[in-house]
């Protein structure tokens, strides 16, 4: 949490701050069935109190294997979510109040993962990237609206005349440009993206990563990138959080992150990976897999998996504890026993 | 290794000008072009390419479920001499599961969710290996020991939904181990997983398959995958193979220009870079694929003859490639070099 007070500038909030969040979901079964079966309600801790900031013009991304709970922080971080506990806090003002004011509304935006399903296939791409102006009712003239839709489809390497066609006759590489564009037409300085590029082939995954970056630096843009794909994640973020079953595990700077990763579960994801240099070479995978995080294991979440473990790791959840730049979550590096 | 080259005179699959083809209302489009490959015994054949490049339709087309209307339309298809792109449907069920296994990408779908795994495992084993009931229920056990399902002996009478995603993929190697097949058709097999359990997916895959001498046609779009697990990798774009050779080389020192901007615009996990190298445009839909080469809208170093003239693969000092550059004849020589040390042509 003394993390948050680091932000760059002087004076200037940062762009996103999200303080101790976490958001439950009730995955009780029926009240019936409940009492019949003598069962207690049940409750799913899909982000269960993380803390971070995003100052401006820079790029946090959240990484972890399915069900961390990245995405749901996604969601909380534009308001798609509620939260249960702890608070959202958007350039200094708390979400909640900043979503009820259009004009603040407008200045996020998100891109989701799959660029076939969040496109309406019977609407013109004109009609799509023109939503947000429209719901915003910020250029109430069609000319000025059609105007504005050619220039944001070139500015992400589509054309004007594409706006006249429909979702189907473009390829997944060149739909997420549109939802790119779609996310852009609103002006805003922050952008949610969940995942932008895991739907799509790597050559293509090249090209939004590049539009994506190079958008960055034109227009000061602030992202939260989640994604599964260190590679990826390496090649955008200025920070790096890496989450396990809810919670942060680490966070720090992405170089400081693949140079001196510090959380045993870091290191296990990245001895994982395979790459393209090992030709042949025989690793040790993480054995085991991610709990249940509707029955967490008690003490720190990965200890059942990690090398590391002892009593303490068993009986004491971890908190964040200050590494260098690096914040981590665990025992084992708190008394340097990682280090043996 | 050097054992196995004896045998290498005999391939155990042996794909012969493959074309594959689906008729609609607007014409006939093809899905494969002339493609023809070879995988030997205990050999893990990597086949790779963007969606849509084909490498799933020449699993199907091996294991005999090409989605209708699609047909084989040209070509052969032979296991261990023997032609099997002709058979009979029933004569090709019964080599389907003895001789040949096949790993689909999305283990809920491959299982059937009503019968347990121990049911499904049996059935399977009944229907290929000539043994009893009980001796089946052994041999099921046995095999989701092997792929290391703790407990084996309580969880064979459970249902698929009641194991993890990484669970029920090892389920479903064993089932398409279990009859000790000599092929083993995998497409995708780790793609809906998370990397720490497609890390242990693949080193089980590969334990398996070198103990038992199995041949392993691997089809991904994950070139990490490939480089850690394939001994030969094929590259396909627009229904053709592009490129086919050692993996360190295709990898290394890609001969194909596409194959070249495949690796190049993987991002590299060891260091950050400005900019990716990134192959504008897509690949052609089937129905647009140009005359020439399909690949020559997008490639840096097209000349004339490209455009008008289809390339078959060439000979690419390790590799094998269906460029121009590597014609002897073409005026037009390799201008690019691969990534890697190897010097070629």
């Amino acid at each position: 949490m003394s993390d948050t007070a680091r932000s760059q500038g002087a004076g200037q909030p940062p762009m996103l701050e999200v303080r101790d969040v976490a958001r439950y979901f009730d995955v009780s079964r029926p009240l019936l069935q409940r009492l019949l079966a003598r069962e207690g309600k049940r409750t799913l801790r899909a982000v269960d109190g993380i803390s971070f900031a995003i100052p401006r013009g820079t790029t946090l991304s959240l990484v972890g294997e399915s069900g961390c709970g990245k995405s749901t922080v996604a969601r909380l971080a534009v308001g798609l979510y509620g939260t249960t506990r702890g608070e959202v806090v958007f350039d200094g003002n708390d979400l909640s109040s900043a979503r009820a004011d259009a004009a603040q509304r407008r200045r996020m935006q998100m891109i989701f993962q799959d660029p076939y399903a969040s496109l309406n296939p019977r609407w013109r791409v004109l009609d799509i990237v023109a939503e947000p102006l429209r719901a915003f009712g910020l250029l109430p003239d069609r000319a000025a609206r059609e105007k504005r839709v050619g220039e944001l489809l070139t500015q992400v390497g589509l054309s004007p005349a594409d706006g006249q066609k429909f979702p189907h006759e473009f390829s997944g590489g060149q739909r997420q440009r549109i939802s790119i564009a779609r996310a852009l037409s609103s002006n805003p300085e922050f952008l949610v993206c969940d995942e932008p590029t895991s739907a799509l082939d790597v050559s293509v995954q090249a090209q939004i990563l590049n539009l994506m970056k190079d958008l960055q630096r034109r227009m000061g843009l602030t992202y939260l990138f989640i994604s599964h794909n260190l590679a990826v994640v390496r090649q955008v973020s200025d920070r790096i959080g890496v989450m396990y079953l809810g919670r942060l595990v680490e966070l720090a700077p992405s170089e400081t992150l693949f140079e001196a990763p510090r959380h045993p579960y870091t290191r296990a994801l990245m001895e994982a990976i395979p790459d393209l240099d090992m030709t042949g070479r025989e690793r040790i995978p993480v054995g085991g897999e991610v709990p249940s995080p509707i029955s967490p294991p008690s003490g720190c979440a990965f200890n059942p998996r990690c090398p590391l473990a002892n009593d303490r790791c068993r009986r004491e959840r971890p908190g964040m504890t200050r590494a260098g730049a690096t914040l981590v979550a665990c025992h084992a590096v708190e008394e340097g026993r990682d280090r043996q | 290794m050097n054992n196995l080259s004896a045998k290498a005179a005999a391939p155990l699959l042996e794909v012969r000008n493959l074309r594959v083809e689906f008729p609609t209302r607007r014409g006939t489009l093809t899905a494969l072009d002339d493609v023809s490959f070879s995988i030997r015994a205990g050999e893990v054949l990597g086949v790779v390419g963007e969606s849509g490049a084909g490498k799933s339709m020449t699993g199907a087309a091996i294991i005999g479920l090409l989605e209708p209307p699609g047909r084989i339309a040209r070509g052969e298809i032979l296991l261990d001499g023997q032609r099997i792109d002709n058979l009979p449907r029933e004569k090709m069920r019964r080599i389907r599961g003895k001789q040949i296994g096949a790993i689909f990408q999305d283990p809920l779908t491959t299982l059937n969710p009503l019968y347990t795994v121990g049911r499904q495992l049996q059935e399977t084993i009944l229907t290929h290996l000539p043994m009893t009931p009980a001796q089946a229920r052994a041999r099921a056990i046995h095999w989701l020991e092997e792929v290391g399902i703790p407990g084996a002996a309580q969880r064979i009478d459970s249902y698929p939904h009641e194991f993890s995603g990484g669970m029920r993929q090892r389920v479903v190697i064993a089932l398409a181990l279990c009859a000790e097949p000599r092929l083993v058709v995998a497409d995708e097999p780790t793609t809906a997983l998370d990397v720490s359990i497609q890390a242990q997916i693949i080193a089980l895959l590969k334990r398996l398959t070198r103990e038992h001498g199995t041949a392993v046609m691997l089809v991904t779009h994950d070139m990490g995958v490939i480089a850690e697990t394939a001994d030969r990798v094929a590259v396909m774009y627009a229904g053709r193979l592009a490129e086919i050779g050692p993996v360190r080389e295709v990898v290394k020192a890609p001969r194909h220009p596409y194959s070249a901007g495949l690796m190049a615009s993987i991002p590299p996990l060891d260091r950050k870079v400005e900019h990716l190298a990134q192959i504008d445009g897509a690949m052609p839909r089937l129905s647009a694929i140009p005359r020439g080469c399909a690949y020559y809208p997008r490639c840096p170093h097209v000349f004339e003859r490209c455009r008008v003239e289809r390339p078959d693969l060439i000979d690419a000092g390790t590799t094998r490639a269906a460029c121009w550059l590597h014609d002897p004849a073409s005026e037009k020589q390799v201008p690019f070099s691969g990534t890697g040390s190897t010097v070629h042509v």
